[in-house]
């Protein structure tokens, strides 16, 4: 194994070890390149992970913020809702009126035709 | 936030309730119920955590606080789908990590410019630190440099899973790529970093 392609193995190792590869280990322990290459992958991925405990600090009133955000979108919801409440109403309305029309017509079609029939 | 977003550590700043999965989870489970009070105290609790994670992921106050906020509606509208087989904080992180890849690419098509290079992050604790702790704290103001220095795309992935611990399946699936990308972004990240905060002897002659 080349010092190339054991940098490949550990920049994709999340503990910076190469305890998998035996042909990556057997390279570590002749090649003091490496070594080293691997020792500044252990302390780069401490220190990230070091990081999660720095937290920053909002500015006060996020909170607040967020709060006011959620029922602005429960009103914009609740409207929305609301509206397309009414649209249903409104569409249900017209097919029955719809359905209630086109039978009326079927009936006095049927008793126009009986009319006839009796006069013939 | 304080000025050119310092961070500091949280036990510095205000007395913070642990967040462990048994100390949120009576309150995620009020709030999946509806408890609108149960959900306040959620965003209380972890709202600094939240934030933290969108300003590192898009590096600047503005569009952290629009994520952080984008982040808990979204959150509100699906905890009841949220199965708490993960914790709440993970839950949150793959929303919050959504949100912001969302408000980079509007950034990337309105064209502003990319995440600012002079963000200013230093470490609170130093002045209270003796010398054992000096080379840390200045190691973690150069990584959040390095950091922002990062594409956003190689910054997402490295923040995701070496800060937060996500795994590469949830990380891929939140940032909308395939899990070998994101497993080769994640490789150039540590690269780029580990060039920049340790290199070698002939890297730094390259960089002379």
């Amino acid at each position: 194994m080349r010092c190339e392609e054991l940098s490949e193995v550990v920049s994709a190792s999340d503990e910076g070890v190469v305890v998998d590869d035996w042909r990556a280990r057997r390279h570590v322990e002749t090649c003091l390149r490496c070594q080293a290459e691997l020792v500044r992958y252990r302390k780069l991925i401490r220190a990230l992970r070091a990081l999660r405990a720095d937290l920053l600090q909002p500015e006060a009133g996020l909170v607040a913020d967020v709060m006011a955000c959620l029922e602005d979108a429960g009103e914009r919801h609740a409207l929305r809702s609301l509206l397309s409440g009414h649209k249903v109403a409104y569409v249900g309305g017209l097919a029955v009126a719809t359905a209630g029309a086109a039978g009326a017509f079927v009936i006095a079609s049927r008793t126009r035709g009986r009319r006839v029939a009796l006069a013939g | 936030m304080p000025d050119g977003g310092n961070f500091e550590p949280a036990e510095e700043v205000e007395p913070v309730m642990p967040l462990t999965a048994d100390a949120v989870s009576p309150l995620v489970a009020a709030a999946r119920e509806g408890d609108r009070e149960a959900f306040e105290e959620l965003v209380r609790r972890t709202s600094a955590e939240t934030y933290t994670l969108a300003y590192r992921l898009l590096g600047n106050e503005e569009d952290a606080r629009d994520v952080v906020q984008e982040a808990y509606i979204r959150a509100y509208r699906g905890i009841g789908k949220f199965r708490g087989d993960s914790q709440f904080t993970t839950w949150m992180y793959r929303i919050t990590a959504n949100c912001a890849v969302t408000s980079l690419e509007r950034r990337r098509r309105h064209h502003h410019e990319e995440l600012a290079d002079d963000a200013q992050f230093a470490d609170g604790s130093a002045d209270r630190d003796p010398q054992a702790q000096a080379d840390a704290s200045a190691l973690r103001s150069e990584l959040n440099v390095a950091l922002q220095e990062l594409p956003p795309r190689l910054r997402a992935v490295v923040v995701l899973r070496d800060v937060y611990d996500l795994p590469h399946e949830a990380i891929a699936a939140e940032l909308g790529i395939s899990e070998s990308a994101a497993k080769v972004r994640l490789h150039r990240a540590r690269r780029r970093l580990r060039e920049r905060l340790f290199p070698m002897p002939k890297e730094e002659a390259h960089a002379v």
